[in-house]
């Protein structure tokens, strides 16, 4: 299946069904330019929402605030017990604890699949290529009570340390795809000079292999951060949550009062997401294209 | 990993006159040894975070378990329940049922169509599929739900935008009709990533078809019926599974959106946040196993049911 979607999509066009006259290039692009809008209006108008005078909010459906007043960022990262700074400090850190697990992790499962021989190789890949089709729902009660038993609720480490047992075996997948592009010849010469595994695991085989290295750890950080699901059930202190459930925990208790502060704060929540689209737009493009990912 | 290179050694030692058995042992561990080490981490994670979390499960669904006393094997009445005595079950599975079959085909269009306008050349690609791709990217947060909850509220953006059709809209979110409608919507505005899929099966089709087919006189909609459809119907297969799959297992939009109840009147209970009712608001652990193994039941049916009828319309010839 990733064959058939295997190509570069930054390739440039070839105008499969014959060229458009002046007429019908037009027409596409007054379509596709109002598609355009109507997707982005909804984030320009909660970025407008969150500037503009608390009174106009919901007076106006235009984009441009009659006047930029930062006060709604201020009132929102005090709006509730514990500020805003907090969830986003501990957002941070479960994303980039998960990041360096699923990138460390994945790519030591990787490299034995790709490349190792040893028995049962086949085995173990098909049941972890198994894995991916089980629902997370099917482990999920059993491992809040081994995680509840374990004293690790209120911790993020429910949420961090499957990620060093290379939970994300998507993320394998991914690896082992690419692990196989590189030329064998590299590690059977470093194998002749005496090179252990663990030697062309580290000199060889990650160093040529950032490009899936920056994908996995963009996009682990991307859900990591989006992710509501795990906070959800393993946060309950209000000192622990992430900036996801601090949105939730917003919007339940100020749901008619402050909508400038929330759309403040959902607003800076998207802030580090859209920083990776627009610094690292093509190896996310890419990583779909090629691998099929959902997001 | 430095026990790799001294196992070598440890090799070498045996073939001089060690005692056999140890030589044995050593040499396997010399070709084995490394795989079984790269890969400790995923095993630990396997057995403990997944086949034996499973097989716990698949036990709690047959007990009744609140967490505190010991699971009470109940036999099959978790499972008996669900078929023929809990309406919200029923409610769950209608809503859920409704969400795949209402956002999978209209996002899985919208993906095509837009595809097939960016695939023919047309100047500025990349920023249209950029902008096109941003939602998706953004949607799964709960900043999007809760904008989708106030776009779609009695007083929201939405109908003030209506008004100045003179049109009264309704208040979206709380009426059992509509409500659901607004998550297919939010779901349907998340068409990017199935598109760029689409964008990618797309260049695979090679462009002599098209003009073969445009000199023995073809239309456009013929050449799209007869080759892009036919040639992209792997892509189509692919993105109508995964998508299906998700929007099986989606979760966060219902539950911010309805304030986790699944409300108006269930109209927004999506099978997962009955699960997590179950489980985290009632603490009802069994029944909620019972509840997830249905769900990965439903899940397995639908995929083998996808890929044995595959063969009577996706088109693999190379």
């Amino acid at each position: 299946m990733t064959d058939a979607t295997m190509s570069s999509v930054t390739a440039p066009s070839s105008a499969p069904l014959g060229r458009r006259g002046p007429l019908g290039s037009v027409l596409v692009h007054a379509g596709l330019i109002a598609a355009s809008i109507a997707m982005l209006y909804p984030l320009l108008w909660m970025l407008s929402a969150s500037v503009r005078p608390e009174d106009e909010i919901f007076a106006s459906t235009s984009l441009w605030p009659s006047s930029i007043d930062f006060a709604s960022y201020l009132r929102g990262w005090f709006g509730l017990d514990v500020s805003f700074g907090r969830f986003f400090w501990n957002s941070l850190v479960v994303s980039v604890l998960t990041v360096i697990g699923n990138v460390v992790a994945c790519s030591l499962a990787a490299y034995a699949f790709a490349r190792l021989r040893f028995a049962g190789r086949n085995f173990w890949f098909a049941i972890m290529l198994g894995t991916l089709m089980i629902p997370y729902h099917v482990t999920l009660i059993p491992q809040y009570v081994l995680f509840l038993n374990l004293g690790w609720v209120n911790t993020f480490l429910p949420l961090v340390v499957p990620k060093f047992l290379a939970s994300d075996a998507f993320f394998i997948f991914l690896m082992v795809q690419f692990f196989r592009g590189i030329p064998r010849e590299l590690d059977e010469a470093a194998m002749m000079d005496g090179c252990g595994a663990w030697r062309i695991y580290w000199k060889i085989m990650l160093p040529l292999s950032l490009p899936v290295l920056a994908t996995a750890a963009i996009f682990s950080f991307i859900w990591t951060w989006d992710d509501f699901f795990g906070p959800l059930i393993y946060l309950n202190d209000m000192n622990t949550y992430t900036i996801q459930l601090g949105l939730r925990t917003f919007v339940d208790s100020s749901s008619t009062s402050d909508w400038g502060g929330l759309f403040a704060m959902s607003t800076l929540s998207l802030v580090p997401v859209f920083f990776f689209f627009l610094f690292f737009q093509r190896l996310l493009i890419e990583g779909i294209a090629t691998t099929g990912m959902k997001r | 990993m430095a026990a790799v290179q001294d196992t070598a050694v440890v090799v070498g030692a045996g073939a001089n006159g060690r005692p056999a058995a140890q030589g044995r042992w050593a040499s396997i561990w010399a070709k084995h040894g490394a795989g079984y080490m790269f890969l400790l981490p995923w095993l630990i994670g396997f057995f403990g975070l997944t086949l034996g979390p499973a097989v716990a499960s698949l036990y709690l669904s047959f007990t009744s378990f609140d967490l505190i006393r010991a699971p009470e094997w109940v036999g099959t009445a978790n499972y008996a329940r669900i078929a023929t005595a809990d309406p919200k079950f029923a409610a769950a599975m209608q809503v859920t049922f409704l969400y795949v079959v209402l956002s999978v085909p209209f996002k899985l269009t919208f993906a095509l169509l837009v595809a097939i306008l960016l695939d023919r050349g047309v100047r500025g690609l990349t920023v249209y599929r950029a902008i096109f791709y941003l939602p998706s990217l953004l949607g799964g947060s709960v900043a999007i739900a809760v904008l989708w909850r106030q776009l779609f509220a009695g007083d929201g953006l939405i109908n003030s935008l209506l008004a100045q059709f003179g049109i009264e809209g309704p208040s979206w979110i709380s009426h059992p009709n509509y409500s659901i409608w607004t998550l297919v919507v939010l779901s349907v505005w998340q068409f990017g990533s199935p598109m760029i899929i689409f964008l990618a099966g797309l260049r695979q089709i090679p462009t002599d078809m098209y003009e073969a087919a445009s000199l023995d006189g073809a239309s456009k909609f013929r050449q799209f019926y007869k080759i892009t459809l036919p040639l992209l119907t792997p892509v189509i297969f692919f993105n109508a599974v995964v998508q299906t799959i998700d929007a099986f297992k989606a979760f966060t939009p219902a539950f911010i959106i309805s304030g986790g109840t699944g409300g108006p009147i269930n109209s927004t209970l999506f099978y997962t946040l009955y699960l997590y009712q179950e489980a985290f608001g009632n603490f009802r652990m069994g029944y909620a196993s019972a509840l997830a193994w249905i769900l990965v039941l439903i899940i397995a049916l639908f995929t083998a049911f996808s890929f044995l009828t595959s063969r009577y319309w996706v088109h693999y010839d190379d």
